[in-house]
């Protein structure tokens, strides 16, 4: 079966499609930007009560983002999910690349000074 | 990195519980196999709400209509995620429903069968819905991020579905004999199809193997049968109905139920299209589709007019 | 039937109270009915499934107020006898709401007629001096403003969307336009609650109602009809087009077959 790739990393939807073909096989990959009429993609975060932040839940399709608010009512906040909807047009999330996840994240793990419990002090000094 | 190190990686994730999520790399036959295994179970969500549509406008009372409907819809709900799920594999929605519409794509074949009667959205609820949910828990595990997401999202709102079709059946099999009757009927009709929902004996299943050391699916075919089967076959006692199974009995040294032959020459024709349903079902899909075409442009047509509007205030400001 | 039902209740003053809030359910129910037939149908998912929350507010409603209902009838009346026991003659919704579906176009047009009127009309009934009344529409007039506001934007878009959705938007209100009237015209039932102070009116509304479908078909580029002049009455009070007939065959068909069975 031939998949046709709309767009290899999701979440990375500006970049050059040079970008894409570094590392996906060629032979998955199309001529991709007239294939859909689809309604753009939207993400969207929803804030489940007051004092919370805004977390993703999920997608959809919308043709503009008053439309994208309301699908995003109507879909995910049915069972009284949430207080506060953003949505988002995929197309300007971008993402980090998980091939630079060493040098992106490993360094912080030795950096264990900036958490509270590197440091030992006496049981009497209390509430710091 | 060459592509024998990333498969490594990949491969040391999987086995470690790590969940697989878009932008990693993966095997183009693990994103196939996905794409196919998250579309089909989407498609299946769409076209199963088509059957117990048919029995929004005559459900006999008001609260089982609210609940119709709220049920029906939770399943375009679940299909919007599972399209969401396989769009983050780099298939767009159109691509993903124009495979289903050409026949390309397949969907649980249950849904070909007819709802000729109100009790089926009982025996729906309780049999089909249920069998779902065994696969569904299961997919709550599933070796993909967004895929496992979308699952624990659907499993937390299938909850109430099972329910309230056990509970249509329980208010019928305490009704008139009439109702009786439609219970059981309902009952024989759906129990055979709903055990076809797992797929073909572990031996017989073509993607399983590959799925299993993928950690996509966790539990086989057969082993998830039994589990329905042995659940099912408790519950129909509360009901005071029987399975259409002559040969259903407790194994005291399996510790399970053991059951008679499933009818596979029935269900390969209901795969291959000969079900009693199959065209008008697709054929609904692709009316839906094909008359809301004009829908989508002008949406679409209206909301590039807004932007170029704003882009034209914002230039002049 | 329901003739029956009242003259065994113990409370015969109330008969136009109870006319009318049977009035303001059969409109709620029959068109609830009609949207839910979107479900599984919509032109694309995500509108699949806000046609259905529309359609599901309206039976929410539409059973607050035959609950109502049977309560001030009393005796063994019931949401579901009031619904399913009472023929064409005796439902006392607009011809509007039993009008078919249509297109995307018929069913937005309507959505949105319908849901100006029912926003006016709610937020006037929070009002009411029957405190029944008044608790169900301020909990409705909430569903209505997102009803409202969602059935806006989709006129306002199909209209100045395509010429296509142009030309079926102008063909819906062509279709459509004549049922508005009854919206406004008070049957006997409700001059008589107003007269009894319990209801403000139905006529008041009608100014700002048509204020609004001005001020919306004008952003979406439409024109009301020149020739308004001949408005269809007579669902208010049991005549209806021959649509009605055909949905309560399909919606009571069940408790019609098996009568006096639990569901």
């Amino acid at each position: 079966m031939m998949i046709r790739i709309t767009k290899q990393y999701y979440g990375d939807f500006g970049e050059s499609a040079a970008d894409v073909s570094a590392n996906a096989p060629k032979e998955i990959i199309q001529a991709t930007s007239n294939i859909g009429h689809d309604w753009p993609l939207w993400e969207v975060f929803i804030r489940s009560k007051q004092g919370l932040d805004h977390k993703h839940v999920g997608s959809l399709h919308a043709a503009d983002a008053q439309m994208a608010i309301e699908n995003a009512r109507d879909v995910y906040t049915r069972r009284m999910e949430g207080v506060s909807i953003w949505v988002v047009e995929s197309t300007y999330i971008h993402a980090s690349n998980p091939d630079e996840a060493e040098s992106l994240y490993d360094p912080a793990s030795d950096k264990a000074y900036r958490h509270p419990t590197f440091y030992d002090l006496p049981d009497a000094v209390k509430h710091m | 990195m060459q592509i024998h190190d990333l498969e490594k990686v990949f491969l040391d994730k999987i086995e470690e519980e790590i969940k697989i999520e878009p932008r990693d790399w993966m095997p183009d036959a693990y994103r196939k196999n996905l794409v196919r295994q998250i579309s089909q179970h989407a498609h299946s969500e769409i076209v199963g709400m088509l059957p117990e549509g048919n029995w929004i406008s005559r459900a006999p009372s008001l609260k089982r209509k609210a609940i119709l409907i709220a049920k029906v819809q939770d399943e375009a709900g679940h299909g919007l995620y599972l399209y969401s799920a396989a769009e983050t594999l780099g298939t767009s929605r159109e691509e993903t429903i124009n495979d289903l519409h050409s026949g390309k794509a397949k969907y649980s074949s249950i849904f070909n069968y007819p709802t000729t009667s109100w009790a089926d959205m009982g025996a729906i609820g309780w049999l089909v819905d249920g069998a779902a949910i065994i696969n569904q828990v299961m997919l709550c595990r599933t070796s993909y991020g967004p895929y496992a997401r979308a699952m624990v999202r659907i499993c937390r709102e299938e909850s109430f579905h099972q329910r309230q079709g056990f509970e249509i059946l329980l208010v019928l099999s305490r009704g008139t004999a009439e109702q009786k009757a439609m219970c059981q009927d309902a009952i024989n009709r759906w129990w055979w199809p709903s055990l076809m929902m797992f797929g073909p004996r572990d031996g017989e299943s073509t993607h399983s193997d590959q799925s299993m050391k993928w950690k996509i699916k966790r539990m086989s075919n057969d082993e998830l049968r039994q589990k329905f089967i042995d659940m099912i076959a408790e519950q129909v006692k509360v009901l005071g109905m029987t399975l259409p199974d002559p040969d259903l009995k407790w194994n005291e040294s399996r510790q399970h139920y053991d059951f008679g032959e499933i009818d596979w020459n029935e269900f390969w024709n209901v795969v291959k299209g000969n079900g009693p349903c199959n065209k008008q079902r697709i054929e609904a899909r692709k009316n839906a589709w094909d008359e809301g075409a004009w829908v989508r442009e002008a949406a679409a047509a209206y909301a590039n007019k807004k932007k170029l509007k704003t882009n034209n205030g914002l230039e002049a400001a | 039937m329901l003739t029956t039902m009242i003259s065994n209740g113990s409370m015969l003053h109330t008969d136009s109270l109870i006319h009318y809030t049977l009035h303001l359910a059969d409109n709620a129910l029959i068109l609830s009915q009609r949207n839910s037939e979107w479900c599984g149908h919509g032109p694309v998912l995500e509108q699949d499934i806000a046609i259905t929350n529309i359609s599901l507010d309206l039976l929410g409603q539409a059973r607050n107020f035959y609950q109502y209902a049977a309560i001030l009838i009393g005796g063994t009346a019931s949401e579901d006898k009031l619904a399913y026991h009472r023929n064409e003659n005796e439902f006392k919704n607009c011809l509007l709401a039993e009008q078919p579906k249509g297109d995307w176009a018929v069913t937005i047009l309507r959505q949105f007629i319908f849901s100006a009127y029912q926003y006016l009309l709610y937020r006037q009934l929070a009002k009411s001096t029957d405190h029944q009344l008044a608790a169900i529409a301020s909990k409705a007039v909430k569903e209505v403003t997102y009803h409202l506001r969602w059935s806006s934007e989709w006129v306002i878009r199909l209209g100045d969307g395509t010429a296509e959705s142009h030309a079926r938007m102008v063909n819906a209100i062509q279709d459509l336009w004549m049922f508005t009237g009854e919206l406004f015209l008070p049957a006997p039932y409700e001059t008589e609650i107003q007269n009894q102070g319990i209801i403000t009116g139905v006529e008041k509304l009608q100014q700002e109602w048509i204020t609004t479908i001005e001020n919306t078909f004008s952003e979406a580029t439409l024109a009301l009809p020149t020739d308004t002049g001949w408005m269809q009455t007579g669902g208010k009070t049991g005549r209806h087009t021959e649509y009605l007939g055909r949905i309560l065959a399909e919606l009571q068909y069940m408790q019609r077959i098996y009568p006096n069975c639990e569901w």
